[in-house]
């Protein structure tokens, strides 16, 4: 009967496999330090990817999720939030003579996004819709790998492939053919810490950020999971033990 | 009824007025419980333990839940980001219903294993199918709440299957929706009856239990407890043992919350739902999966609903479709062949389930679903007449095997009574 077990753990593992989806595309891997039970985020490298969301993916990409606020995990301190929101502007309202009016953003405020609805974002972008990242790093099949893949996989057309106006070629991308133009050539962001800033770091670091405001919580989780299992662990024990002390007088 | 078996005289005379306490010491603590049950036997109390575990969770969600097609995914996102903890409820109530359907599967393959649905206890797997059908209908209801493209997609594709039903179908489809397509009306609804229907599981939960308790549990020889000496009593015996069993499965459950919470979901619901955009592959919760494969393998898209609905429609006449008087499968050699064929078909269901229904997985999901009906209607029928068991023991104290077949002498030293 212990086969039992094992074919239902098999057929958990069915759901999932279904999710990797177009197979015709092999992903890069990085041993990312958010993965693995102990994984935790790296500071240094999501303050660079916000850095680098900034300044090239947020002329197109919201980030309706997060608010600057949030930035605290990145290591800001309170005036350096303030002074990041103060940058943004934001509408409010309506006032005492009930119009609407553009304030600078607080801390408390989500970052703005840069179209008013997704027809102006479609309109804008060729008719393709830029999506939310908020979240992008979980709403992908291997959401990091893949994330540093596409980034990273802009080459050019094979000969044979025929490339539509408006289109581009990604290798990493399920059908090859992207409506994103290639965003990072190298060098697109200045880093104040020095940081290497070729293609490939710039997006190690966006990913970096992006993990972030896909789960805020994955360092709490983690720390909190390997406490609660080494609890769960010492109780299964001890009632493993407790419940051969009381069985200990039955004759089997 | 005797209230004197209490000595605190506060017991006694609540006891005297509302046997409470009799109740309680009648059914959990003299309760006698067969002494030969396995590990198989705690996934009853488990599945109890994963309701309550999904009400808590689920109530505490609803508190910063908004059903409302706008509001929905941000609502869920609220919780993940800004609900103090709201990370940890929404991901224990995902993960904690994939471990329900785990156990509850666990619990029915043990059943099938061990006879448990025969005589006297046809009533108790009866409630316990309706058990599995509101839960399917409650997590089904519940996936579709986050209002991601799954759950939009995956409400849209199932909703749909009752346009199937001749003459009346596409009214019932309109009906279900309260519109014309999958929309707010839909997500209120499925809000309220998510809430609602766990309640009605907890219902059927205790006639489920009323029932066990009115011939106790059926136990690995699958034969009736012949005394006190086949018994212990239910406390403390079988409280450590599911308490153990409780810890090991809440090890394996935080693992998953804590490590893994995503593992068993699907990617598309961290995407808006999105009326004009329909996913690649629309796929059900995995527990679905078989389910989902039987519906596809019909060509007909009725006879495809009502093969999906009869796989489990079949479980209700299943005592009187096995007609063997032999429970456990330990004396039934073929049958026990057959158990696992069955297994496997399952499992097959479940991966052709997950795979685009085309070329080889059509086909093998074809002979799955074939089969898993020819198990049941007519193998099964056809072993209880062929089949011959093999002896049975007397007791469970005294493996003496009776009936006197060539086996019994292997077997011989009987041990002392308890």
């Amino acid at each position: 009967m212990r086969k039992l077990i094992l074919c239902l753990a098999g057929l958990m593992m069915v759901g999932p496999a279904l999710a990797a989806g177009g197979g015709d595309v092999v992903l890069k891997h990085k041993d990312w330090s958010f993965s693995g039970p102990f994984g935790s985020f790296d500071q240094a490298a999501m303050q660079r990817g916000f850095q680098a969301y900034v300044e090239v993916c947020s002329g197109c990409h919201s980030l309706d999720y997060v608010s600057f606020r949030n930035l605290a995990d990145l290591g800001y301190n309170e005036a350096e939030i303030k002074a990041i929101a103060a940058q943004y502007e934001v509408e409010d309202g309506p006032n005492d003579d009930g119009d609407m009016f553009m304030r600078a953003a607080l801390p408390a405020d989500r970052f703005p996004a840069p179209y008013p609805n997704k027809n102006a974002a479609r309109a804008a972008n060729n008719g393709a819709y830029p999506p939310d990242l908020s979240l992008i790093a979980k709403a992908r099949a291997n959401g990091p790998d893949y994330l540093y893949s596409l980034l990273t996989s802009y080459v050019d057309a094979p000969g044979d492939k025929e490339v539509p106006d408006g289109m581009y070629y990604n290798s990493a991308y399920s059908g090859h053919l992207i409506a994103m133009p290639q965003p990072l050539y190298g060098d697109d962001v200045t880093y104040a810490d020095g940081a290497d800033s070729s293609v490939e770091a710039i997006s190690a670091d966006l990913v970096s950020f992006f993990a972030w405001t896909a789960e805020p919580a994955l360092e709490k989780r983690k720390r909190t999971g390997v406490a609660v299992v080494a609890f769960l662990l010492i109780l299964s024990a001890m009632s493993f033990g407790a419940m051969r002390f009381i069985w200990a007088d039955v004759k089997k | 009824m005797s209230a004197s078996k209490f000595s605190n005289p506060v017991v006694r005379w609540i006891d005297h007025r509302l046997p409470i306490f009799s109740f309680l010491e009648h059914e959990a603590n003299e309760y006698p419980t067969p002494k030969n049950l396995n590990y198989f036997w705690n996934f009853g109390s488990l599945a109890g333990i994963s309701l309550v575990i999904m009400i808590v969770t689920g109530i505490t969600l609803a508190m910063s839940y908004t059903a409302h097609v706008d509001y929905a995914f941000e609502s869920v996102e609220r919780i993940m980001r800004d609900v103090n903890h709201g990370w940890l409820l929404r991901y224990i109530h995902m993960n904690g219903a994939s471990f329900f359907f785990i156990v509850v599967f666990i619990h029915i393959f043990r059943g099938l294993y061990y006879g448990s649905y025969k005589a006297p206890r046809e009533l108790l797997w009866m409630l316990g199918v309706v058990i599995l059908l509101l839960m399917m209908a409650t997590a089904f209801m519940g996936y579709v709440l986050p209002w991601g493209q799954m759950s939009f997609w995956g409400a849209t594709v199932i909703t749909n299957l009752f346009s199937a039903i001749p003459f009346v179908g596409e009214s019932i489809v309109t009906w279900l929706w309260g519109g014309f397509s999958v929309d707010n009306p839909t997500l209120n609804r499925f809000f309220a009856l998510h809430y609602l229907m766990p309640f009605l599981i907890v219902g059927v939960v205790i006639l489920h239990l009323v029932a066990l308790h009115r011939f106790g549990s059926n136990n690995p020889l699958g034969i009736d407890t012949r005394g006190p000496q086949d018994t212990l009593p239910f406390h403390p015996y079988y409280t450590i043992k599911d308490f153990f069993g409780l810890s090991v499965f809440l090890t394996f459950l935080a693992a998953a919350v804590f490590f893994f919470p995503n593992f068993l979901g699907h990617p598309d619901n961290y995407i808006p739902a999105d009326p004009l955009q329909t996913p690649a592959h629309i796929v059900p919760e995995w527990y679905f999966l078989p389910f989902y494969a039987i519906l596809r393998a019909v060509p007909d898209k009725l006879g495809g609903v009502l093969a999906m609905f009869g796989a489990i429609a079949i479980l209700f006449v299943l005592p009187w479709l096995d007609r063997s008087p032999v429970r456990s499968a330990r004396f039934r050699p073929l049958f026990k062949i057959f158990f696992w064929i069955l297994v496997i078909d399952c499992i097959v269901l479940g991966y052709v389930g997950a795979k685009p229904a085309e070329g080889m997985y059509l086909l093998v999901g074809r002979v799955a679903t074939v089969w898993y009906f020819v198990h049941f209607l007519a193998i099964l029928p056809l072993l209880s007449v062929i089949e011959t068991p093999r002896p049975l023991p007397q007791s469970i104290s005294t493996p003496v095997f009776g009936g006197g077949g060539g086996l019994a002498g292997a077997v011989a030293a009987p041990k002392e009574k308890l």
